[in-house]
């Protein structure tokens, strides 16, 4: 299997052209290999959540909480799903002709593009000015939560820290689909400058060719990285005990149970105003 | 980087001796083979080493493929027969002479000679970029040398450029989209028959090939059927030396007349795109118009809609258009 494909200049310097598509396959198969083992291991592990009588008594304390809490706001839903929209049409134009599937792709792989890049830059500013910016993010303080994570899935223990607005889980897939969503989305629009498209001038000597090597491979590893992160997200959203939270993504709201049950009231205070956001 | 060798590389040569023989070695062999026809394009791109394959299928042997038979009122021409059988042969010359016409108009004569049907339809683009072996696009590449601000790309394309800017250097293409041929072809899975204007990609859809043949799958046959046979025909072809060149442009067509009304036509246009364009526009724009000079005029002008030259080929453009109008008007003798 290769990782890299090499080509030469008019000059006769060998030069990047982008990644082997051999690592679309490896993708593939290692996040279908990761569903099928993740599943397996589900069955063995413990449930997270409070027990019954423990939930039972936080909601009886905790009468003043509305019966639906909101988890997402329309604004925030509707960026999840444009950008989910515009991630699935920018995977499938981009790999279905590479297994065979031919059509032109092009145009709609860019235009998935700039709608991707229009929403991470309305998801930026959002997050940065409208919702709890740093509740997405790990730290430190997410140490003893990790660290009962690890507990609970190696040794069976159910007690510890229960999770803030997200779980760490989910913190960690943001913070990956930060570093990957950003590095395809500037790479892709520096490769606009090579395709015919009205936004602006076609030039394709703005860089050198070893930059645009290294440009090509980042996109291209970028992009088979998401089929992994993609096909593991669709698959934790339709997962029986997460589904809740999918729930949560399509109409907004949890239940009060469902907040007392999964998550510290300390962590995620919706008393404060700050946390529906 | 092309290397310039007069001898060829070392492959293992195989020349089956019938269609299911060539196509078990086609599928024993797939994604490193190479399939010989007349040998006209190949043997550039195998001597310069910039296509290198361990396996080559010579199809001289295969007697199948080679030979005009007349069938249901029209032709169907094996693959392998040679430009020169096909401008020869009586009823190419007397029903369906545009492809003759096309034909004779490819290279010289010893190349017609050796140069088959099948291989002036499928043979790749010219673009000097492209042969010369760098990493372009058409070779699995990240760039379009022929694109760039200072390329010279005066043979290249004026549409449906898509990253790629190479055009398909085919005379006989043309012809066959205006006679509305089907292309067959073969694999070890079976047989698929495609209408001649489907046969050829453009970049858009898959900027390394330029037909629809997969691995393992052979072009077999070209059939013409009776539809257009005796119709009113024009062919054109404009290169830049006239005893031997590539098309800067070409141009075919085919027409039935109702009195002087122009009661159906096909036309199809080479080396403006890297496929031959079929230019449904024009059909649908003349057909129940009278044959005149404002029809002609107004179809040259459509032809040429969403054109858009590169730094050396804008030439191309008005060429085109007085091409389509000399098809539709056709009342000048075709030209060279």
């Amino acid at each position: 299997m290769d990782f890299l494909t090499w080509g030469r200049n008019p000059w006769g310097q060998r030069i990047l052209t982008h990644i082997s598509w051999d690592l679309f396959w490896a993708a593939l198969f290692a996040g279908l290999m990761f569903l099928v083992a993740h599943a397996s291991y589900m069955i063995l592990s413990s449930n997270r959540k409070r027990a019954k009588a423990e939930t039972d008594a936080l909601e009886a304390a905790n009468k003043d909480l509305p019966p639906l809490i909101t988890r997402h706001t329309f604004m925030a839903r509707m960026f999840h799903w444009v950008m989910a929209f515009s991630m699935f049409a920018l995977l499938l134009t981009a790999f279905l002709p590479i297994v065979g599937i031919r059509f032109a792709w092009v145009q709609w792989h860019w235009m998935a593009g700039l709608l991707l890049t229009a929403s991470i830059i309305y998801h930026i500013i959002h997050a940065a000015f409208f919702m709890d910016f740093w509740s997405i993010w790990i730290g430190p303080k997410d140490i003893p939560e990790f660290r009962h994570e690890m507990a609970a899935e190696l040794a069976g223990s159910g007690d510890g820290p229960k999770t803030g607005k997200y779980p760490l889980g989910n913190r960690l897939y943001h913070l990956a689909l930060v570093v990957v969503g950003l590095s395809v989305s500037i790479s892709g629009m520096l490769m606009m400058s090579r395709v015919r498209q009205p936004i602006f001038q076609r030039n394709p000597y703005i860089m050198a060719d070893t930059t645009w090597g290294f440009t090509y491979v980042l996109h291209g590893a970028c992009g088979v990285a998401l089929v992994g992160l993609v096909i593991a997200h669709v698959y934790f959203a339709l997962r029986p005990e997460k589904f809740w939270i999918t729930k949560s993504m399509i109409f907004g709201t949890i239940t009060r149970r469902q907040y007392l049950e999964h998550h510290d009231p300390r962590r995620w205070n919706v008393r404060s105003g700050a946390a529906g956001r | 980087m092309a290397v310039i060798r007069d001898m060829m590389p070392v492959f293992e040569l195989f020349q089956p001796a019938s269609i299911d023989e060539a196509l078990n070695l086609l599928d024993a062999h797939r994604g490193d083979v190479w399939v010989l026809g007349g040998g006209m394009d190949s043997f550039d791109w195998l001597k310069d080493r910039t296509k290198r394959v361990s396996t080559v299928v010579d199809l001289s042997q295969v007697g199948e493929l080679r030979g005009i038979k007349e069938a249901n009122g029209g032709l169907e021409i094996g693959a392998t027969t040679t430009l020169t059988e096909v401008v020869h042969h009586p009823v190419v010359r007397e029903k369906f002479r545009i492809l003759a016409e096309a034909a004779e108009m490819v290279a010289s004569p010893q190349i017609r000679n050796q140069a088959t049907l099948g291989g002036n339809v499928s043979q790749d683009t010219r673009c000097w970029y492209y042969r010369s072996g760098w990493s372009c696009y058409r070779a699995g590449g990240n760039i379009c040398y022929a694109d760039t601000p200072t390329a010279i790309n005066r043979e290249h394309a004026i549409l449906q450029q898509d990253r790629c800017v190479a055009v398909s250097p085919s005379d006989t293409a043309p012809a066959l989209i205006a006679l509305d041929a089907e292309f067959v072809i073969r694999s070890t899975g079976g047989e698929r028959v495609v209408k001649a204007e489907e046969y050829f990609l453009g970049p858009q859809i898959d900027i390394t090939h330029m037909t629809v043949l997969r691995p393992g799958e052979l072009l077999t046959a070209i059939r013409i059927p009776a539809t257009w046979a005796n119709a009113q025909f024009y062919w054109e072809k404009v290169r830049d030396r006239n005893v031997w060149d590539f098309p800067l442009v070409n141009v075919a067509s085919a027409m039935k007349l109702s009195g002087t009304t122009i009661s159906d036509v096909r036309i199809a246009v080479g080396a403006v795109a890297a496929r031959p364009l079929r230019l449904t526009a024009v059909e649908a724009a003349t057909k129940g118009k009278p044959r005149t000079e404002e029809t002609a005029s107004a179809a040259g002008e459509l032809a040429i809609q969403g054109a858009t030259p590169l730094r050396y080929n804008a030439y191309k453009i008005p060429l085109m258009r007085n091409l389509v109008k000399r098809a539709i008007r056709g009342n000048a003798q075709a030209t060279t």
